[in-house]
C-alpha cells in the first residue's frame, strides 16, 4: 500500500509550501520580490540611515546641486537632500499606493463578487450605483471626498480607496462571471455549501488572476494620484516628503536639474515594477494547472 | 410502495426577450426506489432543466416535487439542505464540474466538511473508502483535476456525489463527454453502485443506446413535455409515439436490412418560446391530423404502465374506438 500523508495539518502547510516552491522557481518574480523587500527594508530603516531633519531642512546655499558624494541624489530647489527625502517619503508613498489598492480591491472585490455571483436584482442595483459613481471623473471624485473630509494624508487615502472601488468592482465582476457558469459551483450548491463559502472557496480563487494583475498595476497609479492631491494642496503638506509630491515640485526644474525629477520617478517606477513582477509570479504560482 | 420521487405538472418558464421560454412544460414523472428512469430527448428539450428543478438547483414556475412523501418545494432555502443530502448530481462535463484549484481530496471532502459529517482521521478514512469504491487509485489523492483523464475525473465527480450517502442521484449526461471505452466503465460503475448502495437514478441522456443499457423506465421528452413514458423493454419493443419511433430508427444498426426503412424526422425543433397550444411535435409529424392542432395533447395511460401523449392513441370522443397506425 502506498504511504499517503493524510494529516490535515501537514496538508495545509504543504499547500502553502507548494505555492512558495513554485514561486521560487519563477526567477523574474523573485527579482520583483527582492527589489520590493529592499524597498521595504529601506523604508523601515530610513531613520537609521539618515535623520528625518535632513529630509525637511536644507541650506539655500546648496540648492540644485547635482548628485555628488555628499548628496547622492543631489539637492532640490530648497537645498534639501533628495536621497534623504526619497527615503523618508517611501513610508507615505507606500502606504498611499498599497493601502489604497488593498482596501479598494477588498471592498470592490466583495461588491463585484456579490454582483457577479448573485446576478439578477443584486447585480442590477450594485452595478447601477457603480455606473453612477464611475460617471464622475476620478480626480473630481477624489477632490470632492477630500474637500468633504478635509485635507490630510489619511483623508486622501480614504478618498483614493473609495474612488477606486467602482473600477475594481467592474473588473472583478467580469472575472467572476467567467466562473459562475461552471458546473462545480452548482455541485457545491447541491452538497449544501453556503453561498459565502462558494464565493470564497470556488469563485474568488478561480478569478484571482485578473484581480492580482489589476491590483499590482494600480499601485503606481495610486502614488501619482496621491501626488496630484498634494499638488493641489490637499494631501501631503509641505515640507513633508512624498514621492509624487516631489515629482510635482520638480516640474519647473526639469530641464536645469533633471535629477530632481529622475529619482522620485525612478522610486515610483521601481516600486510599481517590483509589485507587478511579484503579482505575475504569485498569479502563476497560485494556479495548479501551471505546475512545472 | 410509494415512488421515491414524483413530480406533478412541473413547469419551468424563463422570461426571455420576445416571450416566455417553456423549458419544462407540465412534466409528470415517477421513479421507484432503486430504479433508474432514463430521460431522453434532443438537446434543448428541457432534460437538464428538469434534473436541476428536481434537486431545486432551479426554482420551478409551478408544480410539485415529492421526494419520500414530502413536497420539497415547500421547504425554505435553509431547510432544503436536509433533503439535498439525499439527492446529488453527476455532471456531464468532467472538466467544468471539478474546481481546478482543488485537489481530489479537497473535492471529495467538501460535502463532508460542509455537512459537518466527520473530521480528522474519520474523514481521511471515508475519503479513502470513497476513492476505493469509485476506483481511483489512492496515489491520486493529492492530484489536481487537470492531471487526470476524463474517466478518472468523472469518477471523482461520482465520489463527491456519493460522499453523503444519497438515496437519489441525477446523472446529467454523465458519459456523453467520455470516450466510448470509458463510457462503458462508468456505466458499469454506476450500475454496480446502484446495486450495492440501493441508489435511485434519474439518468438524463440523448444517447438511446446508453439509456437502454441502464434504465428500468424511460421518459421521452420533446420541447419541455413528456411524450412517452414506459418500461425500458416496452419502449424498445413497442414504441408508439411517432417521435419515439423516429428516435429509435436513428440508432445506427449493424444490420443492413433495417437501413432501408428508417423513419426520418424532417424540419427542426420548433420554437420553445411561447409555443402554440397544439401537440408540440405536430409540425414535424407524419401522422399529424386536425386533432393534433386542436389543443395540447395530454399524457394518458394507453396500456398498463405505458403512457403516451399522442392523439393517435387516444380514444376519440365520437366513436370511442382507438385509432391505430
Amino acid at each position: 500500500m502506498e504511504d499517503i500523508d493524510f494529516n490535515s495539518q501537514t496538508r495545509k502547510k504543504s499547500r502553502r509550501g507548494e505555492i512558495w516552491r513554485r514561486m521560487k522557481k519563477n526567477r523574474i518574480a523573485m527579482v520583483g520580490l527582492f527589489i520590493f523587500s529592499a524597498i521595504l527594508l529601506l523604508t523601515i530603516s530610513a531613520d537609521l540611515i539618515t535623520p528625518y531633519d535632513k529630509a525637511i531642512t536644507g541650506s539655500l546655499a546648496d540648492r540644485l546641486t547635482p548628485p555628488s558624494s555628499s548628496h547622492w541624489f543631489g539637492t532640490d530647489n530648497y537645498g534639501r537632500d533628495i536621497f534623504a527625502r526619497i527615503l523618508h517619503a517611501s513610508r507615505r508613498s507606500l502606504v498611499m499606493g498599497i493601502g489604497a489598492v488593498l482596501v479598494g480591491i477588498t471592498l470592490g472585490g466583495l461588491l463585484g463578487a456579490c454582483a457577479g455571483y448573485y446576478g439578477g436584482r443584486v447585480d442590477s442595483v450594485i452595478m447601477r450605483i457603480i455606473d453612477t459613481v464611475i460617471c464622475i471623473p476620478f480626480m473630481l471624485l477624489v477632490l470632492a471626498i477630500v474637500a468633504a473630509l478635509g485635507p490630510g494624508l489619511v483623508n486622501v487615502l480614504i478618498a483614493l480607496m473609495i474612488s477606486m472601488i467602482p473600477t475594481y468592482t467592474r473588473v472583478i465582476r467580469s472575472a467572476i462571471l467567467t466562473v459562475v457558469g461552471q458546473d462545480y459551483i452548482e455541485a457545491a450548491k447541491s452538497c449544501g455549501t453556503p453561498n459565502r463559502w462558494i464565493i470564497l472557496k470556488h469563485v474568488l480563487p478561480n478569478a484571482i488572476g485578473p484581480i492580482i494583475v489589476q491590483a499590482t498595476m494600480t499601485v503606481g497609479t495610486m502614488i501619482i494620484w496621491a501626488a496630484s492631491t498634494s499638488f493641489l494642496g490637499m494631501g501631503i503638506q509641505p515640507p513633508e516628503p512624498e514621492w509624487g509630491a516631489m515629482l510635482a515640485e520638480s516640474k519647473d526644474y526639469m530641464l536645469t536639474a533633471p535629477y530632481m525629477v529622475m529619482f522620485p520617478g525612478f522610486a515610483i517606477a521601481l516600486t510599481a515594477l517590483s509589485l507587478n513582477l511579484m503579482g505575475d509570479g504569485l498569479r502563476d504560482a497560485l494556479d495548479p494547472r501551471l505546475k512545472d | 410502495m410509494a415512488p421515491l420521487l414524483r413530480t406533478v405538472d412541473l413547469k419551468k418558464h424563463f422570461g426571455v426577450r420576445g416571450g416566455t421560454l417553456h423549458a419544462v412544460d407540465g412534466i409528470n414523472i415517477e421513479i421507484e426506489r432503486g430504479h433508474t428512469l432514463g430521460v431522453v430527448g434532443e438537446s434543448g428539450c428541457g432534460k437538464s432543466t428538469l434534473g436541476r428543478i428536481v434537486l431545486r438547483l432551479l426554482e420551478p414556475t409551478s408544480g410539485e416535487v415529492w421526494f419520500e412523501g414530502e413536497d420539497i418545494l415547500r421547504y425554505r432555502a435553509a431547510e432544503i439542505n436536509r433533503v439535498r443530502r439525499q439527492m446529488q448530481i453527476i455532471f456531464q462535463d468532467p472538466f467544468s464540474s471539478l474546481n481546478p484549484r482543488m485537489s481530489v481530496y479537497e473535492i471529495i471532502a467538501e460535502p463532508l466538511q460542509m455537512n459537518r459529517e466527520c473530521a480528522g482521521k474519520e474523514m481521511e478514512r471515508r475519503i479513502t473508502r470513497l476513492m476505493d469504491i469509485v476506483g481511483i487509485a489512492r496515489r491520486f489523492v493529492n492530484s489536481y483535476p487537470h492531471e487526470m483523464d476524463g474517466g478518472r475525473r468523472q469518477r471523482v465527480g461520482i465520489a463527491r456525489a456519493l460522499a453523503l450517502n444519497p438515496k437519489f442521484i441525477v446523472c446529467d449526461e454523465p458519459v456523453s463527454a467520455l470516450d466510448v471505452s470509458i463510457q462503458a466503465q462508468i456505466l458499469n460503475l454506476l450500475m454496480d453502485l446502484q446495486d450495492d448502495m440501493r441508489l435511485t437514478y434519474m439518468f438524463i441522456t440523448h444517447d438511446l443506446s446508453v439509456v437502454k443499457h441502464i434504465s428500468d423506465d424511460i421518459a421521452v421528452m420533446y420541447l419541455g413535455q413528456c411524450v412517452e413514458r414506459c418500461p425500458s423493454d416496452e419502449l424498445f419493443r413497442n414504441p408508439l409515439h411517432p417521435y419515439t419511433r423516429a428516435l429509435l430508427a436513428a440508432i445506427p444498426s449493424p444490420k443492413h436490412r433495417n437501413a432501408g426503412k428508417r423513419a426520418l424526422i424532417r424540419g427542426e425543433v420548433s420554437d420553445p418560446i411561447d409555443p402554440k397550444p397544439t401537440c408540440r411535435f405536430a409540425p414535424r409529424c407524419e401522422a399529424c391530423s386536425d386533432t393534433c392542432l386542436a389543443g395540447d395533447t395530454p399524457l394518458v395511460e394507453h396500456a398498463p404502465g405505458h403512457f403516451i401523449a399522442c392523439t393517435l392513441y387516444q380514444k376519440s370522443k365520437t366513436d370511442g374506438s382507438c385509432l391505430k397506425v
